[in-house]
């Protein structure tokens, strides 16, 4: 079948710990079904492999229809954390790991994980800030080489 | 739908997976796997032993549970069932496909 999907790619742009769930049960997801993937974590996307961060994602309150709470109460301190541990206790019931855990469970599966030099140079992050599964620093013209074969689609999160 | 597998007849569904796992038995594995281009080595079935059990005692799979098994780590887990391992690994064992998202 030509039409079939061989490799995704993840570009993911957001440090909120649901849109960093996003890309890792989609990059996971092919693994398991036999399709390359990768993720490219690039702007706020980096707190997701930020040693120091990384566990310590949140879900945003403010300015998130969806959560069903007023936006002057989602700002109140400790609103936002509060919704993060409701969601991570509901996410641990489903088996899903945290997020260290998921990295290594990406790179294990030989999900390739890469940073975006630009932003790493903007944050002014060093490798010693980074998780220790990550594969490398890349610029974007790198990535758009790891696309070029028939049956890649990338994904912007 | 039924399938001559091992010189038996074996229900299975459309994917291939078998609909009663009573009927499977270790050369209807064997031969599955075969189909899968897999050559059963003892690692090999220790994975289907430890995916059978958790079948039998009604634990869901995931490649989580595989991380914590014991039985063995995920990349010797997709070494071994290259290109979807716990699909094909369920499939040889003559289990449901799992239906969970991880």
């Amino acid at each position: 079948m030509s039409t079939k999907v061989k490799k995704m790619l993840f570009i993911l742009s957001k440090g909120t710990i649901e849109n960093a769930y996003a890309a890792f049960v989609m990059a996971n997801g092919a693994r398991m079904e036999g399709i390359e993937s990768e993720i490219f974590f690039t702007f706020f996307g980096l707190e997701a492999i930020q040693k120091k961060k990384l566990e310590h994602l949140h879900v945003a309150t403010v300015g998130n229809p969806a959560m069903n709470i007023p936006t002057m109460l989602g700002g109140l301190p400790g609103v936002e954390a509060l919704a993060t541990k409701m969601m991570k206790k509901e996410m641990e019931k489903l088996d899903m790991p945290p997020i260290g855990e998921f990295l290594e469970i990406l790179s294990d599966s030989g999900c390739k994980l890469w940073g975006c030099k630009l932003a790493i140079d903007m944050f002014h992050l060093t490798e010693d800030d980074l998780i220790d599964e990550l594969d490398g620093i890349l610029t974007i013209g790198d990535f758009y080489a790891r696309a070029d074969q028939d049956g890649t689609q990338l994904l912007f999160i | 739908m039924k399938k001559v597998i091992a010189n038996k007849e074996i229900d299975v569904n459309e994917e291939g997976y078998l609909e009663d796992v009573s009927q499977w038995t270790k050369e209807v594995g064997t031969e599955l796997a075969k189909e899968q281009g897999i050559d059963m080595t003892d690692k090999h079935w220790e994975v289907i032993d430890y995916l059978q059990d958790k079948y039998k005692n009604d634990e869901a799979l995931s490649i989580r549970g595989i991380k914590k098994s014991g039985v063995i780590n995920i990349k010797e887990f997709y070494d071994l069932f290259p290109g979807g391992p716990l699909k094909k690994s369920t499939l040889i064992a003559g289990i449901p496909k799992p239906k969970s998202c991880i």
